[in-house]
């Protein structure tokens, strides 16, 4: 039975992050696969999510500015927000950039957050970063939560308590896991609606010809910021669930580029970039292709380990995720070489549905 | 009149300003290349600097093993080889196959590649921080002794002598290459306009590997000048230097080589004179803050005038 329970805690925590990733994806989605805007500072934006969302949540502290203690929903739309102004200043500054441009410009912009986060060590506690960030489920069990509003309208401190030492200690795992998965859920209809609906005809219109698209007499430059603020609006709301999932955040480590940035570039080119399933499927099968190399990089260096006894074995250890990422970068070229559309190609809206028979 | 303020801002502000410039010069020259005569920003740049830096520091390590001391600039000239022939294979196997796609494809593919060189050199090397170079770096005695006769001191340690001779020199036989051999012509004349330049006969393929070539000498050079400069290296040091390199490359021009190396000095001498105290007792801008100089010009270039200061080209 124990060890069930760890195979569905696992399969929780998969999903969980899975989600986390395919929130990222969505809203890469949003700038590349729609707008084909090249966003290489991922990261930056769920960082700059993460943060909100704990600086506005958490407890006091004499570490970091506030721990206002807000509601989480608060701190979740707060971090949308955020990541939205911040996507705003930098769309207006560098939409016009060609992509490689905007690639640099991004990739810069997120090397900013993350020197931000780091010299401003009165707001964000600096390199040590912000812990004891509250989970969505969970935070009912700490005492600030409970023996408040709405909480202790229901039952008395006390009575909380016993009740939560009566059930055990993980059940807020599934449920945290299917909030992100809801919301997933929920982000993915609203982007179909979006991708059929004019706007998303209009995206398509200028990603394809630019020049055409402003003929027509749309406004180039207006709905790329849309399109750029609308994906790093999901994102920071992505980051703010990392922050929970983690609940330690600091800037380095957390916000590293080649495991944010990149991995959600892996997965949304894998799945199929302008297509919303194929970014979240690509997430959660980059994602466990991701967690399970572990297992079996880890397993081959158990089994190199018996085999030759003499060989010291802790390097290999340690050097075991370099070797995932080198495979996940070749996987990266693979699928850019061989099968560019990604697992679920784009469909275009004019040929979806009813009119699938006269569009072609 | 050589006042403390001279004394302290050449030796601490200025010439590290510059050393840091002429690497980022040697660093953006590659970027501006590829940038100019395969139209895409080269993320992989960085990794290559990075991965020549380690290979200069593994020759020096089995030299020594074999008896021989030698300098890093010795162990550089096999690993300079090492990165051109790096680059060669990264350009066939990964970037050929775009050659005919939109631009940005190649784009996600060095993006791709940045991260693969750099975790095969972490695979290999380990990812902590390797001490390049043991010991402080003293001030040049001779150039000690000599300016102070002129009652000017200047403390230049050997390191940075080499670095600004290697660059220079380096500077020479690059303008040489450029203007006067065929294969430096042929390279400005893609930049310039590559349909043209291949109806007059010029084999862009040729002019292509011709750049890696350059490109990867350079980043090379960079990279072990860069690693000579800090004495340390590790495997994060390519990543650090992109953001500047590309500043540089667009503060110049893109396209333009010597836009590339004047941008690269600007950009070096502004990361290191904005820790100056023009204004006060403290640094005008947080020594942390420090990397943040080289994209914020970067970005008011690229809104005020994106073609750079030497009219370069502009996508």
């Amino acid at each position: 039975m124990e060890i069930f329970l760890g195979y569905f805690l696992y399969a929780m925590s998969l999903l969980t992050v899975g989600g986390i990733y395919a929130l990222l994806a969505l809203g890469l989605n949003v700038q590349w696969g729609f707008a084909g805007l090249f966003n290489a500072g991922v990261a930056g934006f769920a960082a700059i999510g993460a943060y909100t969302y704990a600086l506005l949540t958490t407890a006091k502290s004499q570490f970091h500015f506030g721990g206002l203690e807000l509601p989480l929903i608060v701190g979740d739309i707060m971090a949308m927000i955020f990541a939205g102004i911040v996507a705003t200043i930098i769309g207006l500054i560098c939409i016009r950039l060609r992509a490689d441009y905007l690639a640099i410009a991004t990739i810069g912009i997120a090397e900013i957050i993350k020197l931000i986060l780091k010299n401003e060590t009165d707001i964000t506690n600096g390199p040590r970063g912000i812990n004891k960030i509250p989970r969505t489920w969970e935070h009912f069990t700490e005492e600030r939560f409970y023996s408040n509003f709405p909480m202790n309208f229901i039952s008395n401190p006390k009575g909380w308590e016993v009740f939560f030492d009566s059930i055990p200690k993980w059940w807020w795992q599934p449920f945290f896991a299917c909030t992100i998965l809801t919301i997933v859920i929920i982000i993915y209809f609203l982007l179909e609606k979006l991708r059929v609906s004019p706007w998303g005809r209009m995206m398509t219109a200028i990603r394809e010809n630019e020049n055409a698209a402003a003929a027509a007499g749309k406004n180039v430059t207006k709905r790329r910021i849309e399109a750029f603020i609308l994906g790093a609006v999901i994102m920071g709301l992505a980051g703010a669930f990392l922050g929970q999932h983690l609940r330690l955040i600091e800037p380095t480590q957390t916000f590293d580029p080649s495991k944010m940035t990149f991995l959600v570039w892996v997965m949304l080119i894998a799945g199929g970039s302008g297509n919303n399933k194929g970014a979240i499927l690509g997430a959660f099968l980059i994602w466990f292709v991701w967690s399970s190399s572990e297992l079996v990089t880890n397993g081959f260096i158990e089994i190199l380990a018996t085999m030759f006894d003499s060989v010291d074995i802790s390097i290999l250890k340690n050097r075991a995720g370099f070797i995932r990422m080198l495979f996940i970068g070749l996987l990266l070229q693979l699928i850019l070489q061989r099968f560019p559309k990604g697992i679920l190609p784009e469909k275009r809206p004019a040929i979806s549905g009813k009119s699938q028979k006269y569009a072609g | 009149m050589w006042e403390s303020f001279w004394f302290e801002f050449i030796n601490f502000y200025f010439i590290p300003g510059l050393v840091l410039g002429c690497i980022y010069a040697l660093g953006a020259i590659g970027i501006t290349l590829t940038f100019g005569i395969l139209r895409f920003a080269n993320f992989a740049h960085g990794e290559i600097m990075m991965t020549s830096s380690y290979l200069t520091w593994e020759f020096v390590l089995v030299a020594s093993s074999f008896g021989l001391i030698l300098h890093p600039i010795i162990g550089a000239i096999p690993a300079s080889i090492c990165a051109i022939i790096l680059a060669l294979i990264v350009d066939r196997l990964f970037y050929k196959p775009f050659r005919n796609s939109p631009t940005i494809m190649i784009v996600i593919a060095s993006f791709g590649m940045m991260l693969i060189i750099r975790s095969m050199v972490q695979v290999i090397w380990g990812p902590n921080q390797i001490t390049f170079v043991k010991g402080i770096a003293k001030p040049n005695p001779i150039i000690k002794d000599f300016t102070s006769s002129f009652d000017i001191m200047l403390l230049i340690p050997n390191k940075h002598i080499f670095i600004l001779l290697g660059t220079i020199i380096i500077m020479l036989i690059f303008n040489y290459l450029l203007s006067s051999t065929k294969i430096g012509k042929g390279m400005r004349a893609v930049s310039d306009n590559p349909n043209l330049a291949e109806v007059s006969g010029i084999n862009v393929e040729n002019i292509v590997k011709a750049t890696w070539v350059v490109g990867g000498f350079c980043a090379a050079a960079a990279g072990v000048f860069l690693a000579m400069d800090t004495q340390f290296i590790e495997s994060t040091m390519g990543f650090r230097m992109l953001l500047p390199m590309f500043a540089a490359a667009i503060l110049g021009g893109i396209g333009r080589p010597f836009g590339a190396v004047a941008g690269g000095l600007i950009i070096g001498l502004a990361e290191e004179l904005s820790a100056y105290p023009w204004l006060g007792d403290g640094p005008v801008i947080s020594p942390g803050y420090k990397s943040g100089v080289a994209f914020s010009i970067m970005v008011i270039m690229l809104i005020f005038r994106p073609s750079g200061l030497f009219r370069g080209r502009v996508f």
